[in-house]
């Protein structure tokens, strides 16, 4: 039986997803300092193609495409991440309670995450952006509320499964505290679905901000991908590289997320794998 | 299962539906209070400035003087005849808008919704058959590269070769309103229209389907029924075509009746890229005159139209899969 390890980095698969992924934390990390100038600055004259002072060339008001790469990079990756991180706590929250104490919480918790999974979600975080007003931190709040719905799933899943588990009895017997008994016997079991649920969010939760930066919904004053694509959108028959480039950054980081979350499930379920 | 069986099988999931679109209207309400400047105020800033009395009055007139509670009652009692309100910007009732661009909508919904099944099944099906070939790694690899594959961005690369470079389509809207084709000719005009936005929005959705009915289509094939169906003798064909695709279809009509609210929240942006006249054209419009009543009146119609495709995919399993017992 080979290791986790061994399983995961033995696929091709999650070498080329995790190879992509490291060059975009790197540039994301040290943006700053590979682009030090204001993204949104005007270094050159407008649509110079690309070339060797501009890789990528410039956009429709002379800012460097390279610039608002690295820097659309991290705001696209934080806003993505700390979303996937508000979902996953809530998720887990509400799963876990709802799987612990079954009844009536059960059936009310449960009622509420059909509904929001019912609901057309793009359409309620257009809604939820809109009414609260663009900032980083509404389109967190946004993306979150769209996406904790399977987190609370797969959570209130495993819960039930375990919940009834010897160990977990032998807890409750000792009078260990109800807090306790889901921090320390039962959440660490639904670690590893849970795991694998949050890095493919992580993936939609890129697509949904570089969307909603797209429709002109995004940070204000931050550069991200979605809003390249959104500003460069009008120059298509004379710039195209100005929407092309950074939809395949979009495009390239997605599916690397989406390579590495399949890794993990075929190294966390082995007997799953061969499916 | 008689006919009336079913009949009270759709009654009960019909009166299921309530909740949910109580909760959608609640919710509206709760997010038309949270939203900054009520209508007054809009109005008054409209008019360039008013007098707090005449602001006053006009809220009086809106009955938002009244208590939250009566407000919320006196929404819900207007959504129960339809009444969504009026959008100001748009100077028509918001009913009036909506179902002038729920067409559109439709149709982009159910060619989207034809492609990317018939497309994503047999794609699925034929990996399944081809599985661990070099023409089964190319169709899932296709599948994952589509699945990552911004809705947007690959919109405008459509556009951007099939119209900008080879002009063979058009770039946008959804006919060609100068040219006055009628009859057979309009049909012909619009279908044109339709190739770019249908192949965008159904990009995301067959990859999903290829994949699913992939791996349904494995996971039954190593079920006890098929061994059976080959110990008595049926052909590989026989088997495939008349057991296994069968049960392996049916997670797929489940998924596609879930990802509908997926669809139209996908429509916005393609909608908007194509400038195709539907619903989330007119919600992205709605958006950026920050038309409150006119957004939520989407969303609510929004909601309604994803519980009923529910229950109509619910209807269809009933009658797909007669394992399952209803009543």
């Amino acid at each position: 039986m080979k290791t986790f390890w061994q399983r995961f980095l033995g696929n091709p698969r999650v070498i080329i997803g995790v190879g992509w992924l490291t060059v975009v934390l790197i540039v994301a990390l040290f943006a700053n300092f590979l682009a030090p100038r204001d993204p949104f600055s005007i270094v050159a004259s407008p649509f110079i193609r690309p070339s060797s002072a501009y890789w990528l060339g410039t956009d429709s008001l002379g800012r460097d495409v390279v610039a608002g790469l690295m820097h659309g990079a991290r705001t696209t990756l934080l806003i993505a991440v700390f979303a996937t991180l508000v979902a996953v706590a809530f998720g887990t929250l509400i799963g876990a309670v709802a799987g612990y104490y079954g009844g009536l919480i059960d059936d009310v918790l449960m009622r509420i995450t059909e509904f929001f999974q019912t609901i057309p979600s793009f359409l309620f975080a257009i809604v939820l952006i809109a009414v609260l007003s663009p900032s980083a931190m509404n389109l967190v709040i946004a993306i979150s509320v769209v996406s904790w719905p399977p987190i609370t799933r797969v959570v209130r899943a495993e819960v039930l499964s375990v919940k009834s588990r010897e160990f977990v009895q032998a807890a409750v017997v000792a009078g260990q505290r109800d807090s306790a008994i889901l921090l320390t016997q039962v959440l660490p079991n639904t670690l590893s679905p849970l795991i694998v649920t949050g890095s493919l969010l992580v993936a939609t939760a890129i697509l949904v901000e570089s969307a909603l930066s797209f429709l002109g919904l995004g940070a204000p004053n931050q550069m991200s991908w979605g809003f390249m694509i959104g500003a460069g959108r009008s120059f298509l028959r004379d710039a195209w590289w100005l929407v092309t480039v950074p939809g395949i950054a979009i495009l390239l980081t997605v599916l690397a997320i989406n390579l590495v979350g399949e890794g993990l499930n075929d190294a966390l379920n082995p007997r799953l794998a061969d499916l | 299962m008689g006919g009336s069986a079913l009949a009270r099988y759709i009654v009960r999931r019909l009166l299921q539906t309530i909740p949910v679109v109580l909760g959608v209207v609640v919710l509206n309400f709760l997010l038309l209070q949270l939203a900054p400047g009520d209508l007054a105020t809009v109005l008054a800033g409209e008019a360039g400035g008013a007098p707090k009395e005449y602001i006053d009055q006009l809220r009086q007139r809106f009955g938002q003087d009244q208590p939250i509670l009566v407000q919320l009652y006196n929404y819900l009692r207007n959504l129960l005849v339809l009444d969504l309100g009026y959008s100001f910007r748009q100077s028509a009732p918001v009913l009036d808008l909506l179902l002038k661009r729920l067409g559109p909508t439709l149709l982009l919904m159910g060619a989207t919704l034809l492609i990317s099944l018939l497309v994503g099944v047999a794609m699925g099906l034929l990996a399944a058959l081809w599985v661990r070939t070099w023409k089964d790694n190319v169709i899932s690899v296709a599948a994952i590269i589509f699945y990552a594959t911004p809705l947007f961005w690959i919109g405008l690369m459509l556009i951007l070769v099939f119209s900008i470079k080879l002009d063979w389509l058009p770039t946008s809207g959804m006919e060609d309103v100068v040219a006055f084709n009628e009859g057979f000719a309009r049909v012909v005009d619009i279908g044109r229209h339709l190739v770019l936005p249908t192949i965008t929005l159904s990009m995301f959705y067959l990859a999903l389907y290829a994949r699913l009915m992939r791996a349904s289509m494995l996971e039954q094939r190593g079920l006890d029924y098929v061994t059976t169906a080959r110990a008595k003798g049926l052909r590989e064909r026989q088997i495939i075509t008349r057991h296994v695709f069968r049960n392996a279809l049916l997670p797929v009509v489940t998924m596609a009746g879930i990802q509908f609210g997926s669809l139209l929240g996908g429509s916005v942006v393609v909608e908007s890229v194509f400038a195709w006249p539907g619903l989330g054209q007119l919600a992205y419009q709605s958006l950026f005159a920050r038309d409150f009543n006119l957004l939520l009146g989407i969303f609510f119609l929004s909601a309604c139209l994803v519980v009923i495709v529910n229950l109509v995919v619910d209807v269809i399993y009933v009658l797909l899969d007669p394992r399952i017992r209803i009543g």
